[in-house]
């Protein structure tokens, strides 16, 4: 007989529980990992590599006490009080917003406040390098400078393969004037060799053959490396009381003219060259590649590229390490240095810290996290924003000389990331639940956009908008970040799992504010929640959260 | 338990208690960006007479191409086959496709020689929304910015600057901040996004009770004046909320208006951000922007651009009508056109290309004479200067100068600079 054979129905039956038995057996993993209570007692990992004499070598104290010192020095000329100290939680979030654009989370709190005070920052430091989401974050704040933010000329451009090279690059801290030489000096294709998009994003969509626009790129390796605005002679000599020509400008523009695209991408060709019609003559002409300043710098054999890299980053060449000093010194205070950030003067007097911060640098070979620790470690870094006092108040003239912490407004990415992370117990990093890491990605991306990116000129200080408010107050994002949720949401894990009313509140300041409430906002939200139980509770701490981060203080660095 | 004011359904404008809410915020009345003062005085240095309050453009991302819509050359070779209609203005004739327009022509008027320097994207649309080329050095403000700021209305609850369906570059603040920026909006057809609240007025009045508590901390130590002069963060809540509680926001909603007078604009989103859009200024809007994307024709420049016309051309039709109707045209100078035109010769793609040296910019109302035609392209497409060049900064000054605002004023920039609001001559023959 042909006919089926009693046995392959049950054998299908299996087939058929298979897939359900896997699918309860994950959702039943992912609930575990999900919903195991996690409470204020777990703190977060110690980073793998501190050592406590490293970063406190006299060495290190004695650069620390320069900077002090020649700040210090000019709040005495200026008769300008310093702030006080500021806590070192609010020290910690400034360096978790400026190097991963998120707040601390509660598990890293804990594991924060177990450190001794002396070493608590640099201990700190240690663990964000360690962290993925620093090189990362540091890697998108660079290429806005380098390639902007737009996407393109599709065919000839990865901006996403540059972004990950960078980290990747940042995350071994590899020296910087390395790093910069390699964009440069970029040559091949833009899939297998990430560090050729800073060349070809300035490929003209529409008009291939002509190649990598020398003008774009002279521009940017001026903004991006030297913190020269060299661009704004592009179309005539500066008439604005400076001294540059157009020929400064056109002249470092020829240095690119090699480049051009082939089968095998971005190659030089010898023997193209630049040719320019300047401002009020007639014909084009031929340009010769020369650098804007110092041109004994240059070295006299190789590519023109080549040259122009090694010039940039030469250790002489005092303006490639400002312009660095002044972009790391943006994203830890959110200011720079020198405003604006790409307007770093060549020769005069510099604001205190410039030139020990570009000296070290130098002498230090370009190492990143060095630069960061120095600043970190300095007075100015960890005072408060605030003189406690209201009857003497921070004054303007106190805080442009950093005599108190400047608070600046976060930018969009910065408010979505500590959106997301206030409303989670646990870390939300590489090591994260996928379910938060594909939460983050999804809302994160909306978020920015409606909030208002501003793109490469990030660091510029805008006010608060009014859409702003209005996406935060009844927005999706803080909606469904601070919504009845027990799985994802800490609003709803602090209503259930909370010992107490006080516990309760002190966990939503930490996870929201990095810090915990004063005794009069502690004793308000208490009675709000004095004997509140069940579903109310819930909505209590919805609204204690949406409070939280509608407050002033959440938007802004301080 | 859950408390009876919990469980209250929210989320229409109509629910709130806009008297509870505005205390609530602690907002003893309502300004729109500037305070009182300033208002008062910067109302009294507006010219007497000006008829023109507010501005309407309709934004063509992408560069129109000329010839294709209001500067036709139909018997010249450069017109590829495309077909000019007659107009109810005589002697000027538009590209077919445009009937509606014709129709109303005469109530318009054509400057058909605008000139830029620009013929990139991105550094045109700036140059054509601030009046100025792209300076890094400084981020110069969008026309309805400088209006904004130039002309405040203690009247309005709801932005006064408003960029419908924005392109890639709406208008910014520029050098006035973040606060003059456009406030952005897409297809009226759908309600404002993050306009309604989430909970009921009572949670609310609650929320915005907890927030000062923690704000009162947050101030400890800080300047009186810290909000209005820093952070402008509680100034925004107040306005946000003034915006969620005002009747004015129903501006917006297009679905109020009986279907005809809607299917009158075309069924499109450009039609019923027009629509929008002569509702907002009629509320006191100083400038709404509203953008028909999509003119970038590389490639078959003819089918591309005929299809934009269709779109376009009823919504501008009915916007000119409809403003008159309401007897709006005479203080609202509307405005359409691009960031530049066309190439007069077509690609190998069948494309016209980017042309900056001569295209059209149609303009009306609130002060702006009609009937007129200014400049000429050459008919053969050679001549990269057209008749009687129109500058772009002079269009700006034709504007502000039709506003009552003394383009030539100067404002001091954050970076300390003196700039006019606009450095561009009044075109006489433009104005009635």
């Amino acid at each position: 007989m042909n006919e089926v054979p009693p046995a392959l129905p049950v054998r299908n039956d299996r087939r058929g529980i298979w897939p359900t038995v896997v699918f309860v057996g994950l959702c039943l993993l992912v609930a575990g990992s999900v919903l195991i209570p996690l409470w204020t007692s777990k703190p977060a990992p110690a980073p793998k590599n501190f050592n406590s004499a490293q970063q406190q070598s006299p060495e290190f104290t004695a650069v620390v006490g320069q900077l002090d010192a020649s700040i210090e020095k000019e709040w005495r000329e200026a008769k300008v009080k310093p702030a006080p100290q500021a806590p070192a939680l609010m020290v910690a979030r400034r360096l978790s917003l400026g190097l991963t654009g998120t707040l601390p989370s509660l598990e890293e709190i804990r594991a924060l406040e177990e450190q001794p005070q002396e070493q608590v920052i640099q201990w700190w430091l240690t663990r964000l390098f360690e962290d993925r989401r620093y090189s990362d974050y540091l890697a998108e704040r660079f290429a806005r400078a380098y390639v902007g933010v737009e996407n393109g000329p599709f065919l000839v451009y990865r901006r996403h393969r540059m972004v990950d090279w960078l980290s990747t690059e940042i995350q071994k801290n590899r020296p910087y004037d390395e790093l910069s030489r390699e964009l440069i000096n970029a040559n091949g294709i833009w899939t297998t060799q990430p560090e050729v998009n800073f060349i070809t994003v300035t490929v003209d969509q529409n008009d291939k053959d002509k190649g990598p626009d020398e003008v774009k790129l002279a521009g940017r390796v001026s903004r991006a490396f030297l913190g020269v605005r060299l661009d704004c002679v592009q179309c005539h000599d500066d008439f604005m009381g400076g001294s540059w020509e157009q020929k400064n400008f056109h002249e470092l523009a020829a240095f690119f003219a090699p480049a051009e695209m082939s089968l095998t991408g971005v190659r030089d060709n010898k023997k193209k060259q630049y040719e320019f019609r300047y401002h009020g003559k007639m014909d084009d002409e031929l340009v010769t590649p020369r650098v804007p300043f110092k041109p004994e710098l240059l070295p006299k054999e190789g590519a023109l590229r080549e040259r122009l890299a090694k010039w940039v980053t030469h250790p002489e060449n005092k303006a490639f390490a400002r312009t660095t000093v002044n972009r790391i010194w943006a994203l830890m205070f959110n200011r720079p240095l020198v405003e604006p950030i790409d307007d770093i003067p060549l020769e005069g007097t510099y604001p205190p810290g410039m030139e020990i911060l570009a000296n070290d640098l130098v002498a230090h070979h370009y190492d990143l996290q060095r630069l960061i620790r120095l600043i970190a470690a300095t007075r100015i870094f960890q005072l408060d924003s605030t003189n406690r006092d209201n009857e003497h108040h921070v004054t303007d003239g106190q805080e442009k000389l950093y005599a108190s912490f400047p608070v600046t407004r976060l930018r969009p990415e910065q408010v979505a990331g500590s959106v997301i992370q206030a409303s989670s117990l646990r870390t939300i990093d590489a090591e994260a639940h996928i379910l938060w890491q594909v939460t983050r990605f999804f809302q994160q991306g909306d978020f920015v956009k409606r909030y208002g990116d501003i793109g490469e000129d990030e660091f510029n200080q805008r006010s608060g908008t009014v859409p702003q408010r209005l996406l935060m107050m009844n927005g999706k994002l803080v909606k469904e970040r601070s919504d009845e949720n027990i799985v994802m949401n800490a609003s709803s894990r602090i209503a259930s799992l909370a010992p107490d009313d006080v516990s309760a509140v002190e966990t939503a300041y930490l996870c929201a504010l990095t810090r915990r409430p004063t005794e009069q906002e502690r004793n308000y939200f208490v009675e709000l929640l004095n004997g509140i139980k069940g579903k109310a509770r819930f909505k209590v701490m919805e609204d204690l959260y949406w409070s939280l981060l509608n407050a002033t203080e959440f938007s802004w660095n301080h | 338990m859950i408390s009876p004011e919990m469980n209250q359904s929210c989320g229409t404008a109509d629910h709130f208690s806009r008297r509870t809410l505005l205390k609530a915020a602690g907002m003893a009345g309502l300004t729109w960006l500037t305070p009182l003062g300033q208002l008062l005085a910067l109302d009294a240095e507006k010219k007497k007479g000006s008829p023109a309050q507010s501005v309407i453009v309709l934004w063509l991302q992408g560069g129109p191409s000329q010839l294709e819509t209001f500067d036709p050359h139909p018997n010249s070779p450069i017109a590829y086959g495309t077909k000019a209609i007659k107009t109810s203005l005589k002697d000027a004739q538009l590209a077919a496709g445009l009937e509606q327009t014709a129709d109303i022509l005469l109530n318009m008027s054509l400057v058909r020689s605008v000139v830029s320097k620009e013929g990139d994207h991105e550094r045109a649309t700036f140059n054509m929304k601030t009046g100025y080329r792209p300076n890094p050095t400084i981020l110069y403000p969008s026309i309805g910015a400088i209006i904004s700021h130039e002309l405040p209305n203690q009247k309005i609850e709801i932005p006064t600057h408003i960029s419908i369906l924005p392109g890639q570059w709406p208008a910014r603040g520029g050098y006035f901040g973040a606060a003059y920026d456009a406030f952005k909006t897409g297809d009226p057809a759908q309600p404002l996004p993050d306009l309604s609240l989430r909970v009921s007025d009572k949670r609310q009045e609650q929320r915005m009770k907890s927030v000062s508590v923690v704000d009162q901390a947050f101030m400890q130590g800080r300047q009186p004046d810290f909000d209005a002069k820093k952070t402008l963060h509680q100034q925004s809540m107040q306005n946000a909320i003034g915006m969620m509680t005002s009747d004015q926001v129903k501006a917006f909603d297009v679905s109020q208006v009986p279907l005809a007078e809607r299917l009158a604009y075309g069924d499109t989103s450009f039609g019923r951000g027009c629509l929008a859009a002569v509702r907002l200024v009629e509320r006191g809007v100083r400038c709404v922007e509203v953008t028909l994307n999509g003119w970038d024709t590389h490639t078959n420049n003819h089918e591309s651009q005929g299809a934009l016309v269709k779109t376009l051309d009823p919504a501008l039709a009915a916007l000119i009508a409809d403003l008159k109707r309401r007897d709006l045209l005479d203080r609202t100078i509307v405005l359409c056109g691009g960031e530049f035109g066309r190439t007069p010769k077509l690609n190998p793609l069948e494309g016209r290309d980017h042309w900056p040296h001569g295209f059209t910019v149609a303009m009306t109302g609130g002060g702006i004479q009609t009937g007129r035609v200014i400049g000429a392209t050459d008919p053969k497409g050679e001549k990269k200067e057209p008749e009687n060049p129109v500058h772009v900064e002079d269009l700006h000054a034709t504007i502000l100068h039709a506003l009552g605002i003394n383009h030539e004023k100067e404002i001091i920039t954050p970076i300390g600079r003196p700039i006019a609001l606009s450095d561009g001559k009044v075109i006489r023959e433009l104005l009635a």
